[in-house]
């Protein structure tokens, strides 16, 4: 509690008029308090990290917080983080998406900068809905289950974010939930120390849009849901393909070193500023 | 980030064309981030910034599209870095939305629009002047734009320096016009030397980050700029917002800020309206022209007075803020007013909408992918005269 305490006040911004713009209940504040932490133990200054988000109930995050926060325009946070790594390459870019952000109207912005493998932490919380406009389906919304704008089932397969960005060409990709907090803290820890491009795809709901649809229950439900759903990727291995039927893995799912655009350009420019003009 | 490095050499002219000279021109203001996208007739820009950039220790990044490249510029220069972008049309279309967070949250930035035909893809090789409009009304929602044209080499890098001084002393996005013919017209070129030439940059706050208000109302309408990571810890956000960057909805919060956006350009209008007036004094016909449609007005003006017609031009670099008071001096003082542009019609309008006197104006449109000849320009002032 005292551990809570210290890091509100160091981390939160005090002339921001709270409360939040989140529902009671909402994963979104496990997430922020497990980037706050995650920060705190890297022992990062606050100058140093740039906190860059869309649009969206995620995307309101960096405005609670004390660091250089950017909040742009919905889908396109990561380009903004890749104007803002190259410029300033001290600082530490975090790029916070929801899944309708990161993965319809962001989905290219988003295999790029994993291609370009740029050193950008993004930090996806997939809630398989649209939450912020009320309900509506996204890329991760499931087979088969219920939106605003799918009131006769979703008939679409829903995009598989941590595998995208494996395929992509990220460096690190983990998947953690809101359920799993402590384990996401050392996700999003990791993932900020690792250069390059770094993904951590972080399960959440919402119990007010998605859960209503579907009955999923109250966030407790919810949160329960993943706690049974979440298998750890180190156990998966061992399992049979029905046990591991509607679940998902947790943990580090790539971990690897490629070419880094940052690190790459920054030879080019040496060589181009020491050849004769 | 490696320093910049200062070139003090002295180059000797050369032959180079309109795109060539944008390029030159950013370099000389500053510009050390370019990120864009291939699209014809714009693309030699970030060719030549490619290679040009890294060597004054600078960043050049070819996006996945246009909108990626807005933002990477926009980012860019809430880092410290002068920023640009360069493209066509369709590439315009989709900057349109992140040039919307630029003028929002005031951040500068130089976005180059090679102008050919349109709508659509249509003529990608081809001169055109249809985008005037869609340079300051394309990001939706109350803003106020400065859009400058280029008309020959020489113009392209001076009007190119002049855009990012401007975008860093109003800290808006500013819209540099160009067109096929001009970009791909070659002309002797003699650079001048980097000290002589008027390089502004963005004002940075100057007291501690505890007293530092973000957006400030002040009188001059331009607050001091943080840099991110400068220990100036702000919030940035397309949501209309408070002066201290926070969103509001607060109705007086929200006038002041639209307000201020606008007070900013307005204030200094006479600084940002650029033109030149080639024989005006005794002109009965002028000519408002822009872009490459002013180099055959010019000629036409010349054609004009050796067979002693007393005819003028008003050549406008700023189409935005619309430079209104030459214009109405000329409306005042002549005749005709005879408005040659490569399109239906776009700025002969603003020309229009200040309705003063008895002037009869004259559109004269060209949309068939060619640019204007002299002699037709001089055909209808024989016409009219």
């Amino acid at each position: 509690m005292q551990e809570s305490t210290h890091l509100i006040h160091q981390y939160l911004r005090h002339d921001k008029k709270f409360p939040h713009l989140w529902c009671p209940g909402c994963g979104n504040g496990i997430v922020l308090g497990a980037l706050i932490r995650a920060i705190h133990h890297l022992g990062c200054s606050k100058n140093e990290i740039a906190l860059v988000s869309g649009i969206g109930c995620s995307s309101r995050m960096p405005t609670y917080v004390d660091f250089n926060t950017l909040h742009t325009v919905h889908g396109r946070a990561l380009t903004f983080a890749t104007g803002i790594k190259l410029a300033k390459p001290g600082l530490k870019v975090i790029s916070i998406m929801g899944d309708g952000d990161a993965m319809a109207i962001g989905g290219n912005h988003f295999i790029h900068a994993a291609r370009r493998n740029i050193d950008i932490t993004a930090l996806i919380m997939n809630n398989s809905i649209y939450g912020m406009t009320g309900g509506q389906s996204s890329p991760t919304t499931p087979f088969g289950s219920v939106s605003a704008t799918a009131p006769y089932t979703q008939i679409e397969r829903p995009f598989q974010i941590a595998e995208m960005a494996i395929a992509s060409g990220a460096s690190y990709v983990a998947r953690g939930t809101v359920y799993h907090a402590r384990k996401l803290i050392g996700l999003i820890e990791q993932a900020i120390r690792k250069p390059g491009f770094s993904v951590v795809e972080i399960i959440t709901h919402c119990h007010v849009q998605f859960g209503k649809y579907n009955q999923m229950g109250s966030h407790i439900d919810m949160l329960k849901w993943q706690k049974s759903h979440a298998i750890p990727v180190e156990k998966a291995g061992s399992l049979s393909d029905e046990a591991l039927k509607d679940k998902f893995t947790i943990g580090v799912l790539a971990n690897r070193d490629f070419p880094i655009f940052d690190q790459e350009y920054e030879k080019i420019r040496q060589a181009a500023m020491q050849a004769q003009p | 980030m490696a320093k910049h490095r200062t070139l003090k050499v002295v180059r000797p002219p050369a032959l180079i064309h309109g795109n060539a000279a944008i390029a030159r021109g950013a370099i000389a203001a500053g510009c050390r981030f370019f990120a864009g996208y291939p699209i014809t007739p714009a693309t030699e820009i970030a060719e030549i910034m490619s290679r040009e950039i890294p060597r004054h220790g600078g960043t050049f990044i070819q996006m996945e599209d246009e909108i990626a490249s807005m933002g990477a510029i926009v980012g860019a220069s809430l880092a410290g870095v002068k920023a640009m972008t360069a493209t066509s049309g369709p590439g315009f279309c989709l900057m349109q939305e992140i040039l919307g967070f630029a003028y929002a949250t005031e951040t500068p930035c130089v976005v180059v629009n090679v102008m050919r035909g349109g709508p659509s893809t249509g003529l990608p090789t081809r001169p055109s002047q249809s985008d005037v409009m869609l340079s300051r009304w394309g990001a939706h929602g109350n803003h106020a734009s400065i859009v400058l044209a280029v008309s020959s080499v020489e113009d392209c890098f001076h009007v190119t320096l002049k855009a990012f001084n401007f975008s860093e002393k109003f800290r808006t996005p500013v819209i540099l016009l160009s067109d096929e013919v001009v970009a791909h017209t070659r002309a002797i070129f003699s650079p001048p030397e980097d000290d002589g030439l008027s390089v502004i940059n963005r004002v940075r706050p100057s007291v501690p980050p505890e007293w530092y208000i973000p957006y400030e109302n002040t009188a001059r309408g331009v607050p001091p700029m943080a840099i991110l990571g400068d220990g100036y810890r702000h919030n940035v956000t397309g949501l209309v917002h408070d002066v201290r960057g926070f969103p509001t909805e607060q109705k007086e919060e929200v006038r002041t800020f639209y307000e201020r956006i606008h007070r900013k350009i307005d204030l200094n209008r006479e600084e940002i309206e650029i033109f030149e007036s080639v024989f005006l004094d005794d002109a009965d016909i002028c000519l408002i022209a822009y872009g490459s449609a002013s180099m055959a007005a010019l000629e036409a003006v010349h054609l004009a007075r050796k067979v002693n017609l007393k005819v003028g031009l008003l050549k406008l670099t700023t189409l935005f803020p619309f430079p209104s008071k030459p214009v109405e001096e000329v409306l005042n003082r002549s005749r005709v007013v005879i408005v040659p542009e490569m399109n239906f019609g776009q700025i002969v309008q603003e020309v229009k909408n200040l309705g003063v006197c008895q002037t009869r104006i004259i559109p004269m449109n060209r949309y068939d992918g060619h640019m204007f000849a002299p002699s037709e320009i001089l055909q209808k002032i024989r016409e009219v005269y």
